[in-house]
């Protein structure tokens, strides 16, 4: 097999060598050869963006709809495959209306603003050996503002709309937005606590070196960054903001046509996003443990990222959406002193592990176990402690005794 | 900084952020001014990479696009009734005299004064060497910014916290 | 044009610096002038980033120390000031800085 990856002149295990040779090759001035570069990767990312949403449209329908025990569409190619061309042509022929009182400049800004930042993300993120758009040493730091960047972008959308419920949408969903941005920066700040750098290279060399994932080692932060980072796109079961069922839709309510037709990419880049962060931080990116000279790094990533959106698409069919007040209660009760918790832990961890000079086969898995019980104990604990727990709001059943004349309920009264 | 590539890099990106920041005092609508506000932020955190500031850089984009323009917004958004005009008072001349004056006299000293530039090539990477900074050297400081953002956001909670039964906003 | 030196970084910093102090001192909506005080604090850390980067020092990273430090502050002072706006708001029903005038003789 590495024969066939590996010739004189290719390697398929690393797309980026043969391309930077060429370009090398011309003999160009430095500057010209990294706008080249750059150029090159940036068209190579978008396009198997597209392609990646393209696919996806078609396997989140299906696979919700065997999760609910239906058939999804399959009309209209052989199977359904083409009904994602469709659902893009449909989008593309419909009118755009832009309101009368909109603002107009604002109100076609409002979707590439919201476009942009789910692009952007994708430079930092190492796809092979040597295939990252810009190795960044605050990469991960360059993670969290970008996808700041949402922010200011959706009250453009709610406020230009002219709408006063779009507008108030989208300020539930800032409020939303901000209180998870805190939990993300807390779960990756543990992160990389542990590992020293910001750099997602180091990382995922960090994680081929001492061969485990760090989701072995800290998964409270991955669970954390995954609820998360949810939020951060809208996603069900948080997706409050454009309730398809509740709300009309949302922040986006006033748009049509191609400019939902942005919304709608973007949610679904922006969870490829965050499952390119959480397959680099925690599942080990691009490596698996000596696999990755059979099977080229790229491939091996990919397969990890549509794992774990296939973990979005599992809990889009299955959950039920989260009220507003659930989720920030949610996030400024529950998570917030979880993350402050855990963080302390690991730096403790650190500091120990650094002190005593331990080596790595017993330091890590020792952090690994007082970890994954820690995350235990404190989910469990402080949800009790907060007054979630279990058997004692579920729903009582009501029995009927008969006493002359009058009828007793049992099981806990509902205050 | 000789290379091309910083050169256009540096001339885009201060033309945008003065364009931006001139657009700022200029429009005519509250929304646009803020707008353009988080536009100039975009442009000094560009300004930034020119200068080699890559931490100093994020911070910017994180804290200034991602929570000081939304502290901005959410103060228009909780005032309805006041003008969105972004009019100017009767100062506007005295004030437009005085701002022109304070740029040339810094832009005079700028161009006058002969600084001591050292054969520095900027720094390959200050993420570190902030962080080592901020808990050797600095850790007073450090610690003090702590209360200080304390103090002020349980001011700022206690300055709106609605009286009594006056809850306008849910 | 054939390099990049520290004055033109200082120009942008004093423009950016005028337009903001043009804001405070002239804008009549109390927001405007908070948006006027925030390009100030940027032309300042602007300033000093280019200083770091550019002249001798012993410590050449003391300027993004200040800067973080600058940046906090910012932040810090900006809730306060909103939350001051929302208030007046609250008690006077306006934030035109030329209405506010219970103090004046």
């Amino acid at each position: 097999m590495v024969i066939l990856l590996k010739g004189e002149w290719y390697d398929l295990r690393d797309l980026a060598n043969p391309v930077r040779e060429l370009i090398d090759g011309i003999g160009l001035p430095d500057a010209v050869d990294y706008v080249l570069w750059s150029l090159i990767a940036s068209v190579a990312i978008l396009t198997w963006l597209v392609v990646s949403v393209i696919a996806f449209i078609w396997i989140e329908r299906r696979v919700v709809a065997l999760m609910q025990n239906r058939k999804g569409p399959n009309r209209v190619g052989p199977a359904g495959l083409l009904q994602p061309i469709a659902d893009a042509i449909k989008l593309l022929l419909k009118e755009a209306i832009t309101t009368r009182d909109a603002d107009r400049m604002l109100f076609w800004l409002a979707p590439i603003i919201v476009f942009i930042p789910t692009i952007v993300v994708f430079a930092v993120v190492p796809f092979g050996e040597s295939m990252v758009l810009a190795n960044l040493n605050v990469g991960v730091l360059f993670l969290i503002a970008v996808a700041g960047i949402m922010t200011p972008a959706v009250f453009i959308a709610g406020w230009s709309s002219n709408n006063k419920y779009a507008l108030l949408a989208a300020m539930r969903t800032i409020a939303m937005l901000i209180s998870y941005e805190i939990v993300q920066v807390l779960a990756l700040l543990s992160v990389v606590i542990f590992i020293g750098s910001m750099n997602l290279q180091t990382f995922v060399s960090w994680q081929d070196e001492y061969n485990t994932w760090l989701i072995f080692i800290m998964p409270l932060p991955l669970v954390a960054y995954l609820i998360a980072g949810a939020v951060e796109i809208n996603r069900s079961p948080m997706d409050i903001s454009e309730a398809e069922s509740e709300l009309a839709a949302g922040y986006h309510t006033e748009y049509g046509g191609i400019k939902f037709g942005f919304f709608y990419q973007a949610e679904y880049m922006a969870g490829f996003a965050i499952a390119a962060a959480v397959t680099t931080l925690f599942l080990g990116g691009w490596t698996l443990w000596g696999l990755e000279e059979w099977i080229p790094g790229w491939i091996i990533f990919l397969g990890k990222l549509y794992a774990v959106f296939f973990l979005y698409i599992w809990s889009r069919g299955t959950l039920p959406r989260l009220r507003i007040d659930q989720l920030m209660s949610f996030a400024w009760k529950f998570m917030l002193p979880l993350m402050l918790v855990n963080v302390l832990v690991i730096g403790a961890e650190v500091f120990i592990w650094e002190e005593t000079g331990a080596s790595r086969n017993i330091a890590l898995p020792a952090i690994g176990a007082v970890n994954t019980t820690l995350a235990v104990i404190l989910v469990v604990g402080w949800g009790r402690f907060l007054g979630h727990g279990s058997g004692r709001q579920r729903g009582y059943r009501a029995t009927l005794t008969r006493e002359i004349g009058k009828i007793y309920y049992t099981g806990a009264e509902a205050s | 900084m000789e290379d091309t590539g910083t050169i256009v890099a540096f001339w885009i990106l201060a033309l945008i952020t003065v364009g931006a920041a001139f657009g700022v005092a200029a429009v005519r609508n509250q929304i646009h001014s803020v707008v353009l506000l988080i536009v100039t932020f975009a442009g000094v955190a560009g300004l930034y990479i020119t200068l080699s500031a890559d931490f100093i850089a994020v911070v910017q984009i994180l804290i200034y696009i991602g929570a000081i323009a939304i502290l901005i917004i959410f103060a228009i958004v909780l005032t309805p009734r006041a003008g969105r005009l972004n009019q100017e008072g009767f100062m506007l001349l005295p004030a437009l005299g005085l701002a022109a004056l304070v740029a040339g006299t810094m832009i005079f000293v700028a161009f006058d004064t002969s600084w001591a530039i050292s054969e520095r090539d900027g720094f390959e990477e200050t993420a570190t060497a902030i962080g080592d900074l901020l808990l050797d050297k600095y850790a007073l400081p450090f610690e003090i910014a702590s209360v200080l953002l304390l103090s002020a956001i349980l001011g700022a909670i206690l300055l709106v916290r609605p009286e009594g039964a006056e809850e306008e906003i849910e | 044009m054939d390099s990049v030196d520290l004055e033109h970084f200082l120009v942008v910093g004093a423009l950016l610096f005028a337009v903001g102090l043009y804001m405070t001192l002239a804008k009549r909506n109390f927001v405007g002038v908070l948006i006027g005080i925030e390009l100030m604090f940027n032309a300042v850390n602007l300033t000093f980033i280019s200083f770091s980067r550019f002249v001798e020092s012993a410590e050449p990273l003391n300027g993004h120390i200040f800067v973080i430090f600058v940046i906090t502050v910012a932040a810090a002072e900006a809730a306060v000031a909103l939350a001051l706006a929302v208030l007046l708001y609250r008690l006077r029903d306006t934030i035109d800085v030329d209405r506010i005038d219970l103090l004046k003789w």
